[in-house]
């Protein structure tokens, strides 16, 4: 094991995969001589030099396009978003040619590419570049989305991302790059579709991923002080979902609290609500509750965006609501 | 006659075109075809020319009006017909229909709905050339109408930015659906584009094949050459509407005929039967893409449709992601 930040797990899954395969790039605004607008990419434009790391100019759908075009002719592009939310211009190339170009063509042509950048709430950078957007690309079938929340799980589902044949969505924080943790030694690599038990309990299952399985983890602390004993889920990865943990886990503490970031209407959390009731219905002692955004842009101001933004004291609440205590 | 076997092959290939989308107008009309049905007739010189300025080894994407360069860059008329039909033989196993006609072996990557995205996805496909230097080439296609949306801008500008070896070719075939050219756009010369991303650009009519296929040569060997990108505006016609839904009631009957009149497939068969060394061939030519039609639209009609169990595994390549 050694310790790194996020930050660092990301760079090194991308450094070791084009080490390993000359097929595989870096592009995207910013990455190569600024060295990332969250220096993910620093270093490697030295190392790989401009052929492999890419700048482009400010044309997502352009260099979301060239991505899918240069992964369907056998190439594996990383294309890095400065922030998901940009990606909102891209989204036709997303939607229309990457996941659909395996169909359409009756299955001639595969499209390995990822795209990957900081997605969700950051600090007060305000409503047009907050935005979760992870639950619109959830719906779409032939996209796989993954969303890691500790440098381990950064560095091992990247990598995979990368190896993978289908399109990818890679989705950071910007508020976990700094955070530290340790990440196996060698080759690590981590399986999509399979969750991570964050913390074991039997009162109650807290469901989250990225950024939010920390505040959880909070809330958990929290909870534990009040003899509520909670179990975090860390999905990982949100398509595919892992059923099993979900059940497993609800079959142990009879309750579950899903958490996340994104508004309440449909999406992720809505999914493994439905998934649990229809795979565990029998063993839900109370409904599952939600904790979400808020159902508003995200607002500016420091108080506000906090108040908008769910917060660990939003999941005691929920998770004393379904162990009733609060009542 | 210049090149009498080039002649012939292109006669060949032109008039397969019409005649297939003939028969597949004649299909749609009897309920064999479904969805929508967007023909190429008219336009046929541009294809059958760019097939013939490009090697094997190139690549080509276009709009979803896509039967005619799908066939002249090889795709067998049973897989085109079976596609359209909805059968499991087709080019995209009955799963793309019209509009996204696929065939990896020929480096035809489709068949695109969404008007103007699918040049980024072409411009990565010559990204893709550069990056390995396999010395390919790829030309897209895209239509006037596909000239003042956002993904064709930023396509343009990536490719001429970083001199991909492409060419983009604009069949004007003078209306966006049902919208004139001057409706549409302010500048109607649409080869001027060119000079906002420092391209190469060319501008002629596309009456005479040979005239196509070594205009479009030039732009090639540019490309080929590294030397980037050029924009060729060629001005075409459609003979019919829009799609099969459109009798085309927003242009004059003494249009049309107008266009007709000056017909590439007419004026090459002209040609082909002034000299008799070709002349000599036309008759069984003929009836030979009269037998392959024929056969095309047997064949589809009796293939068997494709089944659910093909879904899965072409929506994700390995396993599902649910």
């Amino acid at each position: 094991m050694k310790s790194m930040r996020v930050r660092e797990a990301i760079r090194e899954a991308i450094a070791e995969e084009m080490e390993r395969d000359e097929r595989v790039f870096l592009m995207g605004e910013e990455v190569a001589r600024y060295q990332g607008a969250y220096k993910v990419s620093e270093g490697l434009l030295d190392r790989f030099g401009e052929k492999r790391v890419i700048d482009t100019p400010i044309t997502e759908a352009g260099f979301a396009g060239i991505g899918i075009g240069a992964a369907m002719v056998g190439l594996r592009p990383i294309i890095e978003f400065m922030t998901w939310n940009f990606s909102a211009v891209a989204f036709d190339q997303i939607l229309n040619n990457a996941a659909k170009l395996r169909q359409m063509s009756g299955g001639q042509l595969s499209v390995p590419v990822v795209f990957r950048g900081p997605n969700a709430s950051a600090r007060q950078v305000g409503s047009q570049h907050s935005h979760a957007m992870e639950h619109f690309y959830v719906n779409v079938p032939g996209l796989k989305v993954v969303a890691p929340s500790t440098p381990a799980d950064a560095k091992g589902l990247l990598k995979t991302a990368i190896r993978d044949e289908n399109p990818v969505l890679y989705m950071e924080s910007e508020t976990l790059y700094s955070v530290k943790g340790d990440v196996p030694e060698g080759e690590h690599l981590v399986p999509f579709g399979k969750g991570r038990i964050a913390r074991e309990g039997k009162d109650c299952t807290i469901v989250s991923y990225s950024r939010m399985v920390h505040v959880a983890l909070e809330a958990a602390e929290t909870l534990a002080a009040k003899g509520i004993d909670c179990e975090v889920i860390d999905l990982r990865s949100l398509r595919p979902l892992d059923e099993d943990i979900l059940v497993q886990s609800i079959s142990k503490t009879h309750r579950a609290v899903v958490a996340y970031e994104g508004w309440p209407y449909g999406g992720v959390g809505a999914e493994v609500v439905d998934r649990i009731q229809r795979l565990a219905f029998d063993e839900l002692d109370a409904p599952i509750l939600r904790v979400t955004t808020l159902d508003f842009p995200m607002p500016y101001n420091a108080k506000l965006e906090q108040h908008v933004v769910p917060q660990a004291q939003r999941i005691v609440e929920a998770v004393e609501s379904v162990t009733y205590r609060s009542v | 006659m210049k090149e009498p076997k080039t002649a012939l092959d292109m006669y060949r290939m032109m008039l397969l075109i019409r005649r297939f989308e003939e028969e597949a107008a004649r299909a749609y009309s009897l309920g064999k075809i479904g969805g929508f049905l967007h023909l190429y007739i008219g336009q046929e010189s541009i294809a059958v020319g760019a097939a013939h300025a490009l090697k094997p080894t190139d690549s080509v994407v276009t709009t979803y009006r896509d039967h005619g360069l799908a066939l002249a860059r090889g795709m067998t008329s049973n897989a085109g017909m079976a596609e359209l039909f909805g059968k499991v033989t087709g080019c995209s196993k009955g799963l793309g229909g019209s509009m996204h006609f696929f065939d990896k072996e020929h480096r035809m990557y489709g068949g695109h709905g969404i008007i103007g995205a699918h040049l980024p996805l072409a411009a990565g496909v010559a990204f893709a050339s550069k990056y390995t230097g396999d010395d390919g080439v790829t030309m897209v296609f895209y239509g006037d109408g596909s000239a003042s949306i956002g993904a064709t801008h930023e396509g343009m500008s990536l490719a001429a930015l970083w001199k991909l070896p492409i060419v983009f070719v604009c069949e004007n075939n003078q209306y966006s659906m049902g919208t004139s050219l001057e409706r549409s756009i302010s500048v109607t010369d649409m080869s001027k584009k060119a000079d906002g991303y420092g391209m190469a650009k060319d501008r002629f009519v596309a009456e005479d094949v040979f005239e196509v296929r070594d205009r479009l040569q030039v732009a090639v060997d540019r490309a080929r050459r590294g030397e980037g990108p050029t924009l060729v505006e060629i001005l075409t016609y459609r003979y019919r509407g829009h799609s099969m839904s459109d009798p085309a009631k927003y242009r004059t009957k003494e249009e049309v005929e107008e266009y007709k009149n000056r017909d590439a497939l007419n004026r090459l068969r002209a040609e082909l039967d002034a000299a008799a060394e070709t002349r000599a061939e036309l008759e069984a030519l003929e009836a030979s893409v009269e037998a392959e039609v024929a056969e095309s639209i047997r064949f589809a009609d009796e293939s068997p449709e494709p089944t659910a169990d093909l879904l899965e595994s072409t929506t994700y390549a390995g396993e599902f992601a649910r």
